[in-house]
């Protein structure tokens, strides 16, 4: 397991965050699905370090978190994706040269020179995306990352997604797009105002959800 | 007045200036920065800074004059009436300007560059620097601040200064005097003088930003 967690929570006020246990395994997508509210960005902040649980732990390699709208540096195209690079102590040639491949495999080679605030909606996505690969990371952790997308570019995104997963990295995808869900993950984790309360496969889960929450999301329904 | 005694009014007061607000950075800038790495530095730590941008010039000059005097703390240093007083009137007087357009501009942008830093399994300490380069634009606002408060400062370079010609006369001096003479016309001149030096420094400045 490339990640794993264990009695997992934290309390805000007016929220408690409980999730017994999670476990992820190189190459595999593990959507964290819930309505908005239900502590899908909480989750991902514990499994990144960024919060700190009150209790359990979380064990695992290098971890990049990706918010739903990545900040970009005033910098150029390809400065940003270098940036995690320098980050870790690579030297800045090496670094621009490593952030340059990267760029070339989600198509922004082109606008490696551009400063990064030009770029649209869908180019700053993949720009991120290209960003946190850059690190090579073990785990990728997405919140949302097609939330602000078009169609297009959303499927542009999804295909990167798929594509660090067969290099056998872990991704753990912040959802609440059903049909996203299906199309990428392979386990599922459904979040109910803070409670992890179904998971598994994604195809057992869609087909046959056990928790009426679940089935009620599932079905389109309102679910608060 | 002589075209000679005018260009050598212009460069000391560049120099006073220009050291003034390279002091006061020195001082401001890290301040701006540490506050806001600590949220602002709290509503009563930021009351004290922005009131520092009310600081009257006279005070600071008076009060420079006491430190600096004969018979003042700091006397011996033999500073006072010498272009070295004022640059540190002026840099007093240009430090809260420099350290809250900083603090204002930083603020703003510590969240998200602590986020992307830490996301992408940076440590705490490279929040700095990134906070830095990042608010570069705002060091050229703010550095174009200082340096207008302190080209254009008058009391302050009076008291410690003194206005001797040849010594420690600078630009907004030399107005004074000139007006007090009725020379208008000069005052005027070096009026235009003045604006010439603040246009070109906000000028390179601003290209500094934009690179």
């Amino acid at each position: 397991m490339i990640l794993q967690a264990e009695d997992l929570t934290l309390t805000f006020p007016g929220f408690r965050l409980r999730v017994p246990r999670l476990a992820l395994a190189p190459g595999e997508v593990l959507v964290v699905l819930g309505p908005s509210g239900s502590g899908k960005t909480t989750l991902l902040r514990l499994l990144a370090g960024l919060l700190p649980p009150e209790g359990g732990r979380v064990t695992g390699g290098l971890r990049v978190y990706l918010p739903q709208t990545p900040p970009l540096l005033h910098r150029s195209v390809l400065d940003n994706a270098a940036f995690g690079l320098l980050l870790h102590g690579v030297p800045r040639e090496k670094a621009r040269q490593r952030a340059q491949a990267r760029l070339k495999e989600v198509g922004l080679e082109a606008l490696a020179h551009r400063p990064a605030h030009r770029l649209s909606a869908g180019e700053a996505a993949r720009l991120a995306l290209a960003r946190a690969l850059a690190v090579e990371p073990e785990v990728l952790l997405l919140d949302e990352p097609t939330a602000n997308l078009d169609p297009a570019n959303a499927l542009r995104v999804e295909a990167l997604l798929r594509r660090a997963a067969e290099e056998g990295r872990g991704v753990v995808l912040a959802t609440h797009n059903l049909f996203q869900a299906r199309r990428l993950g392979h386990h599922l984790l459904f979040l109910h105002r803070g409670e992890a309360v179904e998971e598994g496969p994604v195809a057992e889960v869609f087909a046959a959800p056990k928790d009426p929450r679940t089935q009620a999301f599932l079905r389109g329904e309102m679910v608060f | 007045m002589p075209p000679a005694e005018v260009l050598e009014i212009a460069l000391r007061s560049l120099a006073v200036a220009g050291g003034a607000t390279l002091l006061a950075a020195l001082f401001g800038v890290p301040l701006g920065l540490w506050l806001a790495l600590r949220g602002g530095g709290g509503a009563w730590g930021r009351v004290l800074l922005y009131s520092g941008l009310a600081l009257p010039s006279v005070v600071v000059g008076l009060l420079f004059y006491l430190l600096l005097s004969r018979s003042g703390p700091l006397g011996f240093l033999n500073l006072l009436y010498t272009p070295w007083a004022m640059v540190l009137a002026e840099a007093t007087l240009a430090f809260p300007l420099i350290a809250a357009f900083v603090l204002s501009g930083a603020r703003g942008r510590v969240e998200e560059v602590r986020l992307l830093v830490r996301s992408l399994g940076g440590k705490e300490r490279h929040v700095l620097p990134t906070l830095l380069a990042e608010s570069r634009r705002t060091l050229a606002a703010a550095l174009a601040a200082g340096f207008g408060g302190a080209i254009s400062e008058v009391g302050a370079a009076t008291l410690v200064g003194g206005d001797i010609r040849h010594h420690t006369r600078v630009l907004t001096t030399a107005i004074v005097v000139e007006t007090r003479m009725g020379e208008l016309q000069a005052a005027l001149a070096l009026g235009a003088v003045l604006l010439g030096i603040a246009l070109l420094v906000t000028a390179f400045l601003v290209i500094l930003e934009r690179e």
